[in-house]
Parts: structure tokens; sequence; C-alpha cells
């Protein structure tokens, strides 16, 4: 048993060293762009329908950035920026996906990847989201839709070696 | 058997101090310089511990590293789980630590109390076999959660070392050990767009239901046993499934049957959750049992 339990202890920590030097793209140059939002998912008007329609919509992305902004873990990212104007491309971008007709104009997500935002800071806004989408009464299906189009942003937008653990003065 | 007693009695140490955090007013002070020490993933993501004690569903492993520590994080779990069934309880407990959403390390035990039928085998009422589980895993690859865009589950390989306390009794079964270690493979996918998890586990195991009545027997020696999860999420705290797990069949005089269970998972905050559910664990060593089962997990 012994041997098997060192054995295992040997591979596991092979595979610390390993994994994580093949699997992390190198941080230059720039992964290539990719569309400049995600894709439109809906073929159809149910999943805006979902959201309240465009004017729902709306109201849901003001009360996500509301919550975002008043979110300790995540609002030192927004200082410095125009809320509004982040407001509005949030919203172009979501509309677009669900199919209710709008245009995301905005740049690529990849121009996150150098303000050191983690996975956790990710998963606290996809939180805010949640609980903005759960308050204006979006059926659970229809926010894993959105959420699976967003969800693999994620690779643009968190750093890239991940931020250090230390505190930063 | 000491050793493995003494490392779980270390592990889950370690875990109520790493439990214990700064008070409010001086994480509120942290929180602006620092990034977020604990708990950054979703909820349930971290699934729940499987009677081994590894992350996954009742009694399957998944390739989720459990707790809600991400790739910059350290995670945990701690659990405790009660089958009721009609001539046995089986209970475990125990916990896990997650590092950096790559390697997990659990350590459970396991008991069998044989209540009535102790009494008629002669071994006593209430006679209890009790089992000690290490377990490791590392993801190999893929993100269950992120990878929405691409079919890769994701992968994780893992062991768990199991020592049976009751090394006479188990042999006089027909067993040939107290001790075994099982290996496994698993593949993990949440199918987000629909809500869906589903789980494929494929082990190999010389264990006697678990590992409870020893591990090989007569001319038997290791078997590919498959085990599969699905579970639909009407809601971000609700999870409802099925599981099948089966077994070999190594002891001549104690027939071994295939596990399955109908399970609900309930998150009422994002660091606790009661599941309950179903389980017909087949047949162990009278009759095939079925019961109820009851577990409560927290994890940060």
């Amino acid at each position: 048993m012994f041997r098997s339990l060192s054995l295992w202890i040997g591979l596991s920590l092979s595979s610390i060293l390993v994994v994580p030097a093949v699997a992390q793209p190198a941080p230059l140059p720039l992964p290539p762009a990719r569309s400049a939002t995600a894709p439109t998912i809906a073929q159809d008007d149910r999943l805006i329908r979902a959201f309240g329609g465009q004017e729902g919509l709306r109201a849901m992305t003001a009360d996500f950035m509301r919550r975002v902004l008043a979110d300790q873990r995540i609002a030192i990212f927004f200082v410095g920026f125009d809320h509004a104007k982040i407001e509005g491309h949030l919203y172009n971008q979501f509309c677009q996906i669900l199919n209710g007709g709008c245009v995301y104009t905005g740049r690529d997500m990849n121009i996150h990847a150098h303000m050191g935002i983690t996975e956790a800071d990710f998963y606290a806004l996809v939180e805010d989201l949640q609980a903005a989408m759960t308050a204006h009464k979006v059926p659970n299906w229809a926010q894993n839709k959105l959420l699976a189009v967003l969800a693999p942003q994620a690779r643009d937008v968190i750093a890239v070696p991940s931020k250090p653990l230390e505190p930063q003065n | 058997m000491k050793r493995v007693r003494a490392i779980a009695a270390y592990t889950l140490a370690a875990f109520l101090l790493a439990m214990v955090q700064p008070s409010p007013s001086v994480a509120q002070d942290l929180v602006q310089d620092m990034p977020q020490a604990f708990s950054g993933r979703l909820k349930l993501t971290g699934g729940v511990n499987q009677i081994e004690g590894a992350a996954g569903g009742g009694f399957t492993p998944w390739a989720l590293i459990g707790g809600y520590g991400t790739k910059d994080q350290v995670g945990g779990a701690m659990f405790a789980t009660q089958v009721t069934l009609d001539d046995f309880t089986v209970q475990s407990f125990g916990g896990l630590i997650g590092w950096r959403n790559r390697l997990e390390i659990s350590a459970a035990q396991q008991s069998f109390d044989t209540r009535e039928v102790g009494a008629a085998l002669g071994l006593g009422r209430g006679f209890k076999i009790t089992q000690n589980t290490m377990g490791l895993k590392i993801r190999l690859v893929g993100d269950a959660v992120l990878d929405q865009d691409r079919l890769l589950p994701q992968i994780a390989v893992g062991a768990q070392f199991k020592s049976n306390d009751r090394g006479g009794l188990v042999r006089a079964l027909g067993a040939q050990d107290s001790q075994g270690t099982d290996y496994y493979v698993s593949a993990t996918k949440l199918f987000l767009a629909h809500s869906t998890l589903v789980n494929l586990t494929v082990r190999s195991t010389q264990a006697n239901q678990y590992g409870i009545l020893g591990f090989g027997g007569l001319g038997k020696g290791r078997s590919l046993e498959s085990e599969g999860s699905i579970a639909y999420l009407p809601r971000q705290d609700l999870a409802f499934g099925f599981e099948w797990r089966t077994k070999p069949d190594n002891l001549a005089i104690a027939k071994e049957e295939a596990a399955m269970d109908l399970f609900v998972a309930y998150a009422p905050t994002k660091n606790w959750s009661v599941t309950a559910g179903y389980a017909d664990l087949g047949h162990i060593v009278t009759r095939s049992q079925t019961g109820l089962y009851v577990s409560v997990n927290t994890s940060f």
C-alpha cells in the first residue's frame, strides 16, 4: 500500500510541475483576436423575451452595473473608467448574443488580459450577473444560455500569468 | 492503520484551522489590497463528497476538484453521510483540501453497522466494520464550467487508499486482503446551456462493497468498473439526478451487485449543501439493500 502511495505522491508532484507549464500559453504575443463578441445564439426572439425584451435587458444591465460597482471584490477594476460607456457595451453585447437586434461595437475581450484579473474576479462578476438576472426574474434556463456563451471569455479576460497572491503595495 | 488514522486526524485539524478567518473589519481592510483568498468558484461547482470522500456525487468521484478554490486559491470541504438500508447502516465522514483547482487530497472514514444481522451471524448485534480512505485526485485537463465552447470535458485521475479494520473477518469471508487501492479516471462536463452535468468514471478496483468486505477473492484480481452521474440544475441552488456504480463480485459467499441512486442536492448558501436520495445498493451479504441517503456538506 505505501509503495503505491509514494508512487502516487510522486506522480501528483510531477503533474503539478509539468502540467501548468505546458497548459498555459506564453503571455506574449497576445492570443489572436477572436470575434469581437460572442456569437448570436438565438434563432428567434424567445431568449430576448425571457429577458423582458430590450427594455428588460437594459434595466437588468443597469442593475448588474450597480452591483459590480458596489462589489468590493472587483469594483477596483472599474476605477477611472467611464461607467456609462461600459454599461452600454455590456448591453449591446448581451443584446447581440440574445438576438435582440443590437450590434456590439466594443473591443476584443483580450483587452482585459493585462489588467491582473483573476479567475475569482471573473466568477465574482458572474455572481453579480446571476444576482441581477434573478432579481429581474430571468428564468434559470435563459440565464444559463447567456452564461454559457460568456464563460469562454474567461480565457481572454483572466490575466496570464496569474496575479501573484502577495498583497500589492 | 494507525498511521492512516493519524493522517486523517491531522488533515481534519488543518481544515478547522483553515476555516478560522479574520474578523470582518480586518477582512475589509485586506480586501482592497489582496486578491480574494477563498471560495472564488461558483455555487455547487465543487460537487459534494462521494461516500469515500472525494469530490463528486453521492457514490461516484467527479473530475471536479472539491471546494471552491480557483487556480490561485486553496479550497476545502467537509461532509457527513448516512445511508440507512434495510439491514445495515453505512456512515461516512471526512474532508478534503483542493489545491489551486489542480490537486485534491481527501481523508474519510466509512463505517458499516451490521445491526441485527451482526447478531444473526454471531458477530454481535451492532457489530461494526470501519474503513479509512485517503484519496488523491489530479485534474489533468479541461475546465468543466468555463470551457462551454469546447466538447473536451474536465478530466482527472485519482487514487483511493483504503484500509479496513476487520482483517480477520474479511479473510474469513474469502477476501485476500484488508487493504487495497482503487485507481480511477473521471470525465465531467457541465452543459451549461442545458443546465445539465454529466460525469463518467472508470475505476480499477479489488474492493468488495467499497472495501467494507475487504479486497479481492479467490482467483479474482482487479476489475474495471464503470460509474456515472447525470444531474439537472433547475436553479443555481438545486440539482437533482441519477447515479450508478458497478462493482466487482469477488466473494463466493456474499453476492455483490451494482449500486444506483436518485438524489436531490440543495445549497441554501454557497457554503452549505444538503443532499438526500433514494439508494439501491444491490445485494449486500443477506439480500438486496435499499434505503435513504442523506449527506451534509460544507465547502469553502
